[in-house]
């Protein structure tokens, strides 16, 4: 084996969450991710990676700087939300006859 | 028209499918293919199986590695491109060659294993890439062929993976199949211009078919009946149809292609079977297939010098990178 094939440690690069508009008026959908040095590379870098052909915006968003709620809290978390059914339009009776 | 009925749908509470509920390992793994069942997507933090966790990272990573090792068969033409317009083209599929295989050692990452470990395993020579890229690009028409038939043989394996249960990659195969049908359609102009050109151009394409067309086929992977792992693969939705089907749908739609530009395909057997309305085709030689993937193909030992050398030349760029941010810290 020669020095080209050992296995090496590189210093890793921190890891980046993309976020693309597709248009303006559009919401910033996650496209992606991607290691770079710092923010600046990772905007160039996110351009080359994810918006090659076109976007309206990036953000790049540190992936440990997101807060997201776990799998395992989902249920209780989420909970209030499942006996509301009065926040639904279909809770509501109306006359057949109208058209809202 | 009535307006029907309003109906109260009452929301039930979501169940914990998370896994992390006090039950044990069996009960997860019972919920996870309900969930599976459902057409659920499941997302990277979400218990999996070990096994579906290894399996999608075996998959996922050897799909980066050649979409990387992709380039260099390709990237052998950009500097001898006939004209300015076929530059460009070629120049663009190459560039987002390089963008797929960024998308799926993201992907890849999401189940917990580092890049730089991906990036030893190539190096190495440890890690598998498809056969295909071991193949080498003798003239021209190559590059139109790869396009046709070896991007569009990429785009019946591709589509379905994004159905497929994991959610990161099914959503990185639905940006790389949009970008994959441009690759299909320079490819196939390429093609058609030659094949309507002069002799030595239409000798050329043929030529090139010849020698492309029975590796494309084994593109799709061992016969079914070789095929190890698929039952699993399939139940949890991580291979949606067997390499035989798809293998199939390819030939079907390529013979009609084939006819159109004029051009004939190197089998013999090949014939329309009334009953099956599929086009038939000889057998496959496994034998070139186990040695190209076993590392005795044609440019095997090419493809891992360029990759060494590749990841060599570019240290010192990832190093400034490192050195320009710690000097210029970003707020």
């Amino acid at each position: 084996m020669d020095s080209n094939t050992t296995p090496e440690t590189e210093a890793p690069m921190p890891l980046w969450e993309i976020f693309s508009q597709a248009k303006t008026g559009k919401p910033h959908e996650h496209v992606g991710s991607l290691h770079a040095p710092d923010a600046t590379m990772a905007l160039q870098n996110a351009r080359d990676a994810y918006a090659r052909r076109g976007s309206a915006s990036l953000w790049v968003v540190p992936a440990e700087a997101i807060i997201a709620s776990t799998p395992e809290d989902s249920p209780m978390f989420f909970d209030s939300a499942a006996d509301k059914v009065y926040r639904h339009p279909q809770f509501y009776t109306i006359p057949r006859s109208v058209r809202l | 028209m009535t307006t029907p009925a309003p109906t109260i749908a009452a929301k039930q509470p979501t169940p914990d499918f998370s896994g992390n509920s006090p039950e044990g390992e069996a009960q997860r793994q019972v919920r996870f293919e309900e969930r599976i069942q459902a057409g659920e997507r499941i997302e990277p933090k979400d218990w999996m199986p070990e096994r579906y966790r290894k399996q999608l990272t075996r998959m996922i990573s050897q799909h980066a590695h050649s979409e990387v090792v992709g380039m260099y068969p390709e990237g052998n033409w950009i500097t001898r491109a006939p004209t300015l317009r076929r530059k460009l083209g070629l120049l663009a599929k190459v560039q987002d060659e390089c963008g797929h295989g960024l998308y799926l050692y993201c992907a890849a990452e999401t189940l917990g294993v580092d890049r730089n470990e991906l990036t030893d395993e190539l190096l190495s020579g440890k890690a598998k890439y498809s056969s295909i890229f071991n193949y080498p690009t003798l003239s021209w028409a190559d590059i139109g062929v790869i396009g046709w038939l070896v991007d569009g043989a990429a785009i019946v394996n591709q589509t379905p993976l994004a159905k497929c249960s994991y959610g990161p990659y099914a959503r990185a195969m639905v940006r790389i199949c949009k970008e994959e049908s441009f690759h299909l359609k320079q490819g196939f102009e390429i093609v058609t211009t030659l094949a309507q050109g002069t002799p030595e151009q239409k000798k050329m394409v043929q030529e090139s078919l010849n020698r492309w067309w029975w590796p494309v086929l084994m593109m799709f992977g061992p016969a079914d009946a070789e095929s190890s792992n698929s039952e699993v693969l399939m139940r949890w939705r991580v291979k949606l149809h067997s390499n035989d089907s798809l293998r199939q749908r390819f030939a079907n739609s390529t013979v009609a292609q084939v006819k159109v530009v004029g051009l004939t395909l190197p089998d013999p057997d090949l014939r329309y079977n009334k009953a099956t309305g599929n086009w038939d085709f000889g057998p496959i030689d496994w034998d070139e297939f186990w040695r190209v993937v076993k590392g005795q193909g044609p440019c095997n030992r090419e493809r891992l010098r360029a990759s060494r050398k590749k990841h060599e030349q570019g240290r010192w760029v990832r190093e400034a990178a490192h050195a320009y941010a710690a000097k210029h810290p970003v707020n």
